[in-house]
């Protein structure tokens, strides 16, 4: 990385072209936005699948691109918004999805906040081992008490009995299915679009910058006077909150909460989707959620083997393609306009 | 009332004496050299000055507190700031965002996350001035990682000095650098020390230098203070020219010249 032109290329070296950016947002929000009226139900349910997974990826990269910490167990997070969405539909009856997302978001920022102090104490290899025992702790006790959790059964959560903005839309009678994922599609874009302004907003304040400082070189990060330890306790948190609300997006739209997404390879399935898009970009995330997405429903569909295919994309990645597929156009848009200029 | 003051300060490491019952003080407004055979302990009690090391033994005073058993991001708020040997900087950021953010975090800015950093005029127009000072303004949009070496040993200074300190700890700013860039580096830190009257505490080889630019020089020797005084008293003990140079005499430092 001596070719300063190179490094510069990236969007963080240089100062954000802030008007181009918002055009180029627009284009693709309103190009979404027209999606679901060309193609089917099926896409559209993968879509919403892509969009959510996006924001936690763009929350699991808060810690990995911007603050250098390698988390190995969002699921954790993940988990809690879905599970505790599901407790509250089931326990305390709640139909409105904004409740649920508020009880949800409560529920991470606890989790969160506990996990991350114990976890931002290390570093490294440190950091992301304790991250993914604390969140088999979590998939452990959604496994053993099935009294509460429903053990591998799960908990549902039916779409048909929840309502969007106050009550304002519901979903009974005829064409439930398809009319809630049509309504819901919007309802997640919406919060995917204010959920990406606003982490786009938290890198590039000084705040973000500060996290990019400890990222490079945490102990002169403490010579300019930055609390390094508190500040990756305040990026893990905002990072656990980010999977946390896709989490509770996701549990309507999958019907049901397993321990499945507590575990583990789920955790390795965020860390996939940042590699894949690229972690060195802040776009990154959301296109290698989006793409992760499809990749494994089509590579669930047409194999049995579905692991071993996206394995082997994995190790073409990291081989070929190591700022992943944001991080290489990147790369060729940059050497196309040295060429051109 | 000095501005820093250790009393009995010890660091050892195992046998080695790395502070041995240092005693030093700091007047406001004071150019002042730490010099020293390589292993004489002089990083080691920056270190311990700056909170990076802990000291076995003894007390640091700043500004009449006692700030023994304050962390490094507390020393650095109250006044004390210090630059590296070996170069600490943040190496995907560029020069501009490097510097800018020791003025964020200077004004309590960093733990704002709501506002756009390159928004923030003031801070932007400070951080500007503050390369240009350093010679470093044609540079401002080149990752950290990107610079020359030089250009990298004063973008390290400059972070330390825009947190405006009250003692400015500068450890080698020209170790690593060709001869011929060695003067200009000194010369830029030197009026920009100079001119703000930071009190600047200096840890450096070149005794050229050292003659040329500091009020006191403290000479180390084995982790203690060996000898202290003007540049001109310094000259002419031969002790100290004996530990430096490994030659005493009166025209031990006026080498080819």
């Amino acid at each position: 990385m001596t070719d300063t032109t190179v490094t510069s290329a990236v969007p963080e070296a240089t100062g954000p072209a802030t008007t181009r950016l918002i055009v180029v947002a627009i284009v693709i929000l309103v190009a979404l936005a027209v999606l679901p009226h060309v193609v089917d139900t099926y896409q559209t349910q993968l879509l919403i699948y892509g969009l959510l997974f996006a924001v936690a990826a763009l929350g699991f990269n808060l810690l990995l691109g911007y603050t250098g910490l390698l988390s190995f167990g969002h699921s954790a997070y993940f988990g809690t918004g879905a599970y505790t969405v599901a407790f509250i539909v089931r326990d305390l009856g709640v139909q409105s999805m904004e409740l649920c997302i508020l009880g949800g978001l409560l529920g991470t920022l606890f989790v969160s906040a506990l996990f991350g102090f114990v976890c931002v104490r290390h570093t490294r290899i440190f950091f992301g081992i304790l991250t993914l025992a604390l969140s088999q702790v979590l998939w452990s006790l959604a496994f053993k008490f099935f009294w509460v959790t429903g053990g591998t059964d799960g908990i549902r959560v039916a779409s048909a009995r929840l309502t969007l903005l106050g009550g304002l839309i519901d979903f009974r009678g005829p064409g439930a299915f398809a009319r809630f994922i049509f309504a819901y599609y919007y309802y997640v874009l919406v919060l995917f679009a204010a959920a990406t302004a606003v982490m786009w907003i938290i890198v590039h304040s000084p705040f973000g910058k500060a996290l990019q400082a400890i990222r490079d070189n945490e102990t002169r990060a403490g010579f300019i006077g930055i609390p390094v330890r508190r500040y990756r306790w305040i990026a893990f948190v905002i990072s656990g909150l980010f999977a946390g609300l896709a989490g509770i997006l996701w549990v309507p739209l999958n019907g049901l909460t397993t321990p499945d997404i507590l575990y583990w390879p789920f955790s390795g399935e965020i860390v996939f989707m940042a590699v894949l898009g690229g972690f060195r970009n802040f776009t990154g995330p959301i296109v290698g959620a989006v793409v992760f997405n499809y990749l494994k429903a089509y590579a669930v569909a047409s194999s049995e083997y579905w692991q071993l295919v996206l394995g082997v994309v994995l190790v073409i990645l990291v081989l070929v393609l190591p700022s992943g597929i944001v991080g290489t156009i990147a790369r060729l848009t940059a050497r196309f306009r040295g060429k051109a200029s | 009332m000095s501005l820093l003051q250790t009393i009995d300060l010890k660091r050892y490491f195992g046998e080695t004496r790395a502070v041995d019952n240092v005693n030093l003080t700091i007047e406001e407004g004071e150019f002042v050299s730490l010099v020293g055979p390589n292993g004489a302990g002089k990083t080691s009690l920056c270190n311990v000055v700056s909170a990076y090391l802990r000291p076995d033994s003894g007390k640091i005073i700043f500004q009449g507190e006692d700030v023994t058993n304050a962390s490094v991001t507390e020393r650095v708020k109250a006044g004390i700031a210090r630059s590296f040997q070996l170069v600490n900087l943040f190496d995907d950021l560029t020069a501009f965002d490097n510097v800018a953010l020791a003025i964020f975090s200077r004004q309590g800015k960093t733990r704002n996350l709501a506002a756009l950093a390159h928004l923030d005029g003031e801070v932007n127009n400070e951080a500007d001035t503050v390369l240009g000072q350093f010679g470093l303004a044609a540079k401002r949009n080149v990752t950290a990682r990107g610079l020359a070496q030089g250009e990298r040993k004063l973008l390290d200074v400059a972070l330390a000095y825009a947190l405006r300190p009250r003692l400015l700890f500068l450890d080698e700013p020209t170790s690593g650098v060709s001869t011929r860039d060695k003067g200009q580096i000194m010369d830029t830190i030197a009026s920009v020390v100079r001119g703000e009257g930071i009190t600047a505490v200096i840890i450096e080889h070149d005794m050229d230098v050292v003659f040329k630019y500091s009020d006191r020089i403290v000479v180390m020797h084995q982790g203690a203070i060996l000898a202290q005084g003007p540049p001109d008293a310094i000259r002419t003990n031969e002790q100290v020219a004996m530990i430096l140079l490994g030659s005493a005499g009166p025209d031990a430092f006026s080498r080819e010249h």
